[in-house]
């Protein structure tokens, strides 16, 4: 009895052991995953001189020549702009029309939808920059070289966009709620725009976060497309930075804490969704 | 009826027009001309692309390829950098998705939000922000590596200079910025599993670590080919951080020995749209890419699906 009770507590303190490591090690990770925004936060409040001669837990008060000195080579509010007309005309124009592609498949009993459907879930598999030469090519014989419209018209045709967006309205729309429509005389547009579309926002929202994102963060094809400095996306702008300010690290932290901080609010609001869009594409293969 | 059935289905073919329309012309156009651009010796300062024996089609490109000492030594970066981030982001994914998903740990979703955060900021200030953290000889982790004594104050380490360890460097960020989104995709995988699996598993006497290998493994092993094949996919066409890590330290210049970061995606870049704009020889280089990443997904599905029966086989 006694021996049972003593093997108990033991294993009772390999337990509490046990929990106290593992709480001790996802809280480093946590830490490891937190502390370069937190530098980068802190750092961007000091003037250089104090940021190489060491580490400092609290703010500086340095911010405001900081930021002098970073807006007067790096017009960041510019690029925040092309930033944000790109990626909401892309994500507006994928979301769209990746509902509009992914209603026809769902519903449409037409010849060659199915082969249509596999070339689509192919088309998914291409990386982005195989055919960004001749992009590029296209993109000057067109007159869209040096235009937001060279980045953001390929959106419309946005293939995980519409397998998402198809694999939710096979599931919630109701064929029998459209044949209702059509008796009732609605036109396919009007039936699409007023029916479909708002039983399919969950899942269009879902994807356009996730446009919303990768337009945002993308970085070649801007590269590539963009020339003049006035119509450089916020991530161009970014890479720019290392070379213009060279020694003064307080307005570099400060340009990449300016790109960085929005992102962290964001998430915060979002990371459900986006972690719900993320997961359904890795379940549904 | 039928006729109007017939009417209505037809507005499939109208809805899915924008969609094809754009995928033909600026999706599927530019990659067969990018291929048509790959056999010619387009650049710019030959912009009709006659290759010297006055033809213009040719395998030169291709062919350059193979004694091209630079994509030669950008296809071994690409592939250490690659490697040295995803085992551990293998391993980290793994580990910490069986313990927030099993485990009753407190603040489960604050961990899992800020794992995840890396994944979701631009490539491009992660990069910089890096570039800043590990400079030589101020940067904040020379410094946190002196105060904890872990190197001396003369042993500072040269990240972004030293050729080995510029590749590391790449690696480990790569890592932060992903091992929280593997995580998520195996935490998603492994709510999936039957609890009562793990019970019966449990009564038969298994401990934590056999039931980790004979029952969650085998479950979620789907999920582990989406993530390798979608890594793999990634990591040969990385580009954002190296480029803007490597641009200006010289570790993407033009020398042999400062050439630790450049990759593949990088080569393109570089022959493609600087210098004398090689737009043939950069289509090559986009092709060989494509066509590596290719075989190499065609053989993970191949064997994965392989192993698969012969594992049930086995089960029974």
């Amino acid at each position: 009895m006694k021996s049972n009770a003593k093997v108990k507590k033991r294993f009772r303190a390999g337990v509490f052991f046990g929990r106290f490591f593992l709480y001790l090690f996802l809280i480093l990770l946590a830490v490891i995953c937190a502390t370069p925004f937190y530098i980068m936060i802190i750092n961007a409040t000091r003037p250089s001189f104090e940021i190489t001669q060491g580490l400092s837990l609290i703010p500086g008060h340095n911010i405001v020549q900081n930021y002098r000195n970073m807006i007067v080579a790096t017009p960041i509010w510019q690029g925040f702009k092309n930033s944000l007309i790109i990626a909401v005309s892309s994500t507006i124009l994928s979301g769209y029309f990746g509902a509009l592609t992914a209603y026809a498949f769902s519903k449409f009993r037409f010849k060659g939808n199915k082969v249509l459907f596999w070339f689509v879930l192919v088309t998914m598999m291409i990386p982005p920059q195989l055919g960004l030469i001749g992009y590029f090519m296209l993109c000057i014989k067109l007159h869209l070289i040096n235009t937001y419209w060279a980045l953001i018209l390929p959106t419309i045709a946005t293939a995980a966009t519409v397998f998402f967006i198809k694999m939710y309205m096979d599931a919630n729309i109701d064929i029998a709620l459209l044949e209702a429509a059509r008796i009732d005389g609605g036109s396919e547009f009007y039936i699409f725009n007023r029916i479909v579309l708002p039983i399919a926002m969950p899942a269009v929202a879902v994807m356009s976060l996730l446009n919303f994102i990768f337009s945002w963060n993308n970085y070649l094809s801007p590269l590539v497309l963009l020339m003049e400095k006035k119509k450089f996306t916020l991530p161009i702008l970014i890479a720019l930075v290392k070379g213009v300010y060279k020694q003064d690290f307080g307005a570099q932290y400060l340009a990449v804490a300016i790109s960085i901080v929005p992102i962290m609010i964001a998430f915060m609001f979002f990371s459900k969704y986006i972690i719900s869009g993320i997961t359904a594409g890795a379940l549904k293969e | 009826m039928r006729k109007f059935l017939f009417k209505k289905d037809n507005y499939g073919y109208l809805f899915l027009m924008p969609f094809f329309i754009t995928f033909f012309v600026f999706q599927l156009y530019p990659i067969l001309y990018t291929l048509y651009l790959s056999f010619t010796n387009t650049s710019m300062t030959n912009p009709t692309g006659v290759w010297p024996t006055g033809s213009s089609f040719g395998f030169g490109n291709y062919i350059r390829l193979f004694t091209d000492n630079f994509f030669h030594r950008s296809i071994y970066s690409t592939w250490r950098i690659w490697i040295v981030n995803f085992i551990p982001q293998l391993i980290f994914g793994l580990g910490l998705a069986s313990i927030l998903t099993r485990s009753k740990i407190r603040g489960k979703e604050l961990f899992r939000g800020v794992y995840f955060l890396p994944n979701l900021v631009t490539a491009a200030s992660i990069a910089l922000l890096f570039n800043m953290l590990l400079g030589w000889e101020y940067g904040p982790i020379n410094q946190i590596l002196v105060a904890l004594r872990i190197i001396g104050e003369d042993a500072k380490i040269h990240f972004l200079f030293d050729v080995g360890w510029a590749r590391t460097s790449v690696s480990v960020i790569l890592w932060w910025m992903w091992f929280g989104h593997s995580m998520i995709l195996f935490m998603a995988a492994m709510v999936a599993v039957p609890k009562q699996y793990y019970d019966a598993a449990a009564v038969d006497g298994a401990g934590a670590w056999h039931s980790f290998w004979k029952i969650t493994l085998p479950l979620i092993r789907p999920v582990m080919i989406y993530v390798l094949v979608t890594s793999l996919i990634g990591g040969m066409n990385n580009f954002d951080i190296p480029f803007i890590i490597g641009e200006g330290q010289a570790l993407g210049g033009t020398l042999v020995s400062q050439q630790a970061t450049r990759t593949m995606v990088m080569h393109l870049y570089m022959m493609a749209f600087r210098g004398d704009s090689q737009k043939g020889y950069g289509a090559a280089v986009a092709f060989a890419i494509f066509i590596m990443v290719l075989i190499l997904s065609i053989i993970i599905f191949k064997s994965m699906t392989r192993k698969d029966t012969g594992g049930r086989r086995a089960a029974r």
